[in-house]
């Protein structure tokens, strides 16, 4: 996994709360292989990017020229609420976004953007909602993100810190590999499961 | 004296394997089901070299690609090549890995939240993980049931355990008796619409009160299956005699010696008097009304008797601007009563309420009337298809004008073709209303098998309840 440190990069404002992951990634495209030679980045917001023609609407912020190459997301509350579905980071992150700042959001979507080295940010509603203003009156400014440091500094130079949990931020930092961590503990997981199985022998 | 502990603390202290400082917890899972879908974390797993570690503890169905129609075909049914290789994908990696795959031709497939139970694979006091949001459904049992995303899901199918941090616990009590045709999908509403859909974020839901206790196992299945559109990262209910009954005699229940040793663990699961929760909202439920959705959150429910709110009346800018995007989506207006609202389609089925409880429902509403619309009923799984033809059920829907179809996730995922044409407003039992969900420009209603019965008959929202006594 890459790691994350710092990160400076054109954020895109989306004023919406409750973005939901299949608005994200309509269920449609989760079928599609994804590889080196096919990325999810089309997919992103499709069909409120897209028109039914599949020409671009150009009130969506990614299809704005200033915004086109937004490495950051600054969303309203709930972001990816809803479907498991992983899909929605690798459209993120194929796309090139490797953060999205927010005041909060869905469980299983938070857990799917650590897991991919993406940076969820949580901050609270009135500083995302004064980012998304700045970021409206000078399209195509950047933020800057200090993972060390733990602190988003805003286009005016102001820097707003953040709170994330010391495990998640060890493993962005490292771009740890979870499966090679737990495989380390073998020895002490078969002996939980021998005595664990020995109590419930249906369930082995 | 031991510490009072809930329902989720004693399941989540059985499987700690090992912990680190700072509360991540590294945790055994029981049973881990896969889908189609799933088929990222098998490739994933595959190129790193690495297998499925306890194939015994995984199950396999297909679902969410499975077409609802033409299944005497078999995979050559499915509409489009790639669903009919996503269908041939998973019965494949199954086989490299020997894992228990429901094929589309199994006698046991059905949707993946609704075998498990049925096959007596989920228990309580089990860790339970699935690819798919919904897996909060087998909580209904007394376990602890939660969905992942591909990259979670490849870490359970190579080591079957997880690093989780502990969530925050939410007792949610419901008291009172239910008034005629008030369902556990009109409990689950009520609840969303009144904590919202990010009301249970970061915690683990208990379901609790004399209503709860009172549901048939369907009905808490239905509830639980919802907790995650609350925000809950899992919704639970204390398993009690009911799902001991249940569970007995199941394919993949205990059996014998077992099933006396099982029942004496799970008999000690209940929260126990006195324990702490982190947080407890209560709910009358002698003052529900079925409840539907008008927007495109589930938090967006209302009453039947209600009306369209205006956004301007409401506080919270985020669900002021949440609902005027709604209102034109929808294509409906502030002030309009719910039962204004036309529908064109219906869909019974989904994870939420696909069960046999579900069909009866719908069932009962229908006997001797006539669909006004084109809807169809997908049962939950291909078992339960064979039992309500063997009720007679299948019959009442067909003489209703009503489609009855095989089992599958069919248009609540709509990944199989099952797709509501845009524009259109579909009454639907499934369990999301977002954007797009049931078809691009797609207009979802939620709501129990009863109203969209009720609605199917007169081609508009009704209120089930005046429809049965003729008003």
């Amino acid at each position: 996994m890459k790691p994350f440190t710092t990160l400076t990069a054109v954020a895109a404002p989306i004023d919406m709360a409750n973005i939901d992951t299949d608005r994200i990634i309509p269920v449609r495209f989760l079928r599609k292989l994804r590889n080196d030679k096919a990325g999810y980045e089309g997919y992103l917001f499709h069909d409120a990017r897209f028109d039914n023609a599949g020409q671009e609407k150009p009130d969506f912020v990614l299809n704005k020229p200033a915004f086109r190459r937004a490495g950051i997301i600054v969303a309203g509350a709930n972001f990816g609420c809803g479907s498991s579905r992983e899909g929605a980071v690798y459209a993120l992150l194929d796309y090139g976004i490797r953060a999205v700042i927010a005041p909060s959001f869905g469980d299983i979507h938070y857990a799917n953007e650590l897991q991919n080295g993406m940076l969820p940010v949580t901050l609270p509603e009135e500083i995302c909602r004064g980012l998304r203003d700045q970021l409206q009156t000078n399209p195509g400014a950047t933020l800057a993100i200090d993972l060390p440091a733990q602190t988003v500094t805003d286009t005016e130079g102001t820097a707003h810190p953040f709170t994330i949990d010391p495990v998640y931020k060890e493993r962005l930092l490292k771009g740890l590999d979870d499966i090679g961590l737990v495989m380390e503990q073998l020895p002490g997981i078969e002996s939980f499961e021998s005595s664990y199985h020995n109590e419930r022998p249906w369930l082995a | 004296m031991t510490k009072p502990r809930t329902l989720f603390d004693k399941i989540w202290d059985s499987h700690v394997i090992m912990e680190k400082p700072g509360g991540d917890a590294l945790l055994h899972i029981d049973r881990n089901f896969v889908h189609e879908g799933s088929f990222h974390a098998f490739g994933a797993l595959a190129k790193e070299g690495r297998n499925v570690r306890k194939p015994r503890q995984t199950f396999a169905v297909a679902d969410h690609y499975v077409p609802t129609v033409g299944r005497e075909r078999g995979v050559d049914g499915a509409e489009d090549a790639d669903a009919r290789h996503m269908i041939r994908l998973l019965e494949e990696n199954c086989r490299v890995n020997n894992v228990a795959h429901f094929g589309i031709d199994d006698e046991r497939q059905g949707i993946v939240h609704v075998i498990g139970p049925e096959l007596g694979i989920t228990q309580p006091g089990l860790t339970i993980t699935c690819g798919d949001s919904h897996t909060s459904t087998h909580g209904a049992l007394g376990a602890y049931a939660f969905g992942t995303g591909a990259s979670q899901l490849k870490q359970i199918l190579a080591t079957q355990c997880l690093w989780l941090k502990r969530p925050k616990t939410l007792q949610i009590i419901v008291s009172g008796k239910l008034g005629s045709q008030v369902t556990g999908k009109d409990i689950v509403l009520a609840i969303i619409a009144k904590i919202g859909t990010a009301g249970a974020t970061g915690h683990v839901i208990e379901f609790a009160g004399s209503t709860i206790s009172g549901l048939s196992v369907e009905g808490r299945l239905t509830v639980c299956n919802m907790a995650i559109e609350a925000g809950g990262r899992a919704g639970m209910i204390a398993p009690d005699d009911a799902i001991y009954e249940y569970l007995h005699g199941r394919e993949y229940a205990p059996k014998g010696a077992d099933w006396d040793r099982a029942l004496a663990q799970w008999r000690t699961l209940p929260t126990d008097e006195g324990a702490r929760f982190d947080r407890t909202v209560t709910l009358d439920a002698t003052q529900l009304e079925p409840m539907l959705t008008w927007g495109t959150s589930p938090e967006e429910a209302l009453p039947v008797s209600g009306h369209i709110p205006d956004p301007n009346t409401l506080g919270d800018p985020n669900q002021r601007a949440h609902a005027l995007q709604a209102l034109a989506y929808m294509d409906l207006k502030p002030g309009m009563a719910l039962t204004d609202i036309r529908i064109d389609r219906a869909f019974i089925g989904s994870c939420t309420n696909g069960r046999i409880e579900d069909l009866r429902a719908a069932a009962a509403v229908l006997k001797g009337r006539k669909s006004m619309i084109p809807a169809w009923v997908s049962p939950g799984s291909t078992a339960l298809k064979a039992q309500a033809e063997a009720e007679g059920l299948h019959r009442i829907f067909l003489d209703a004008g009503v489609e009855w179809r095989a089992s599958g996730c069919s248009s609540c995922a709509a990944m199989n073709g099952d797709t509501v044409p845009a524009g259109l407003r579909c009454a639907s039992t499934s369990n999301r209303n977002f954007e797009g969900r049931q078809g691009k420009g797609a207009r979802t209603h939620l709501m129990s098998p009863a109203m969209a019965a009720a609605a199917m008959i007169t081609g508009h929202v009704t209120d089930v309840r005046k429809l049965l006594a003729g008003a």
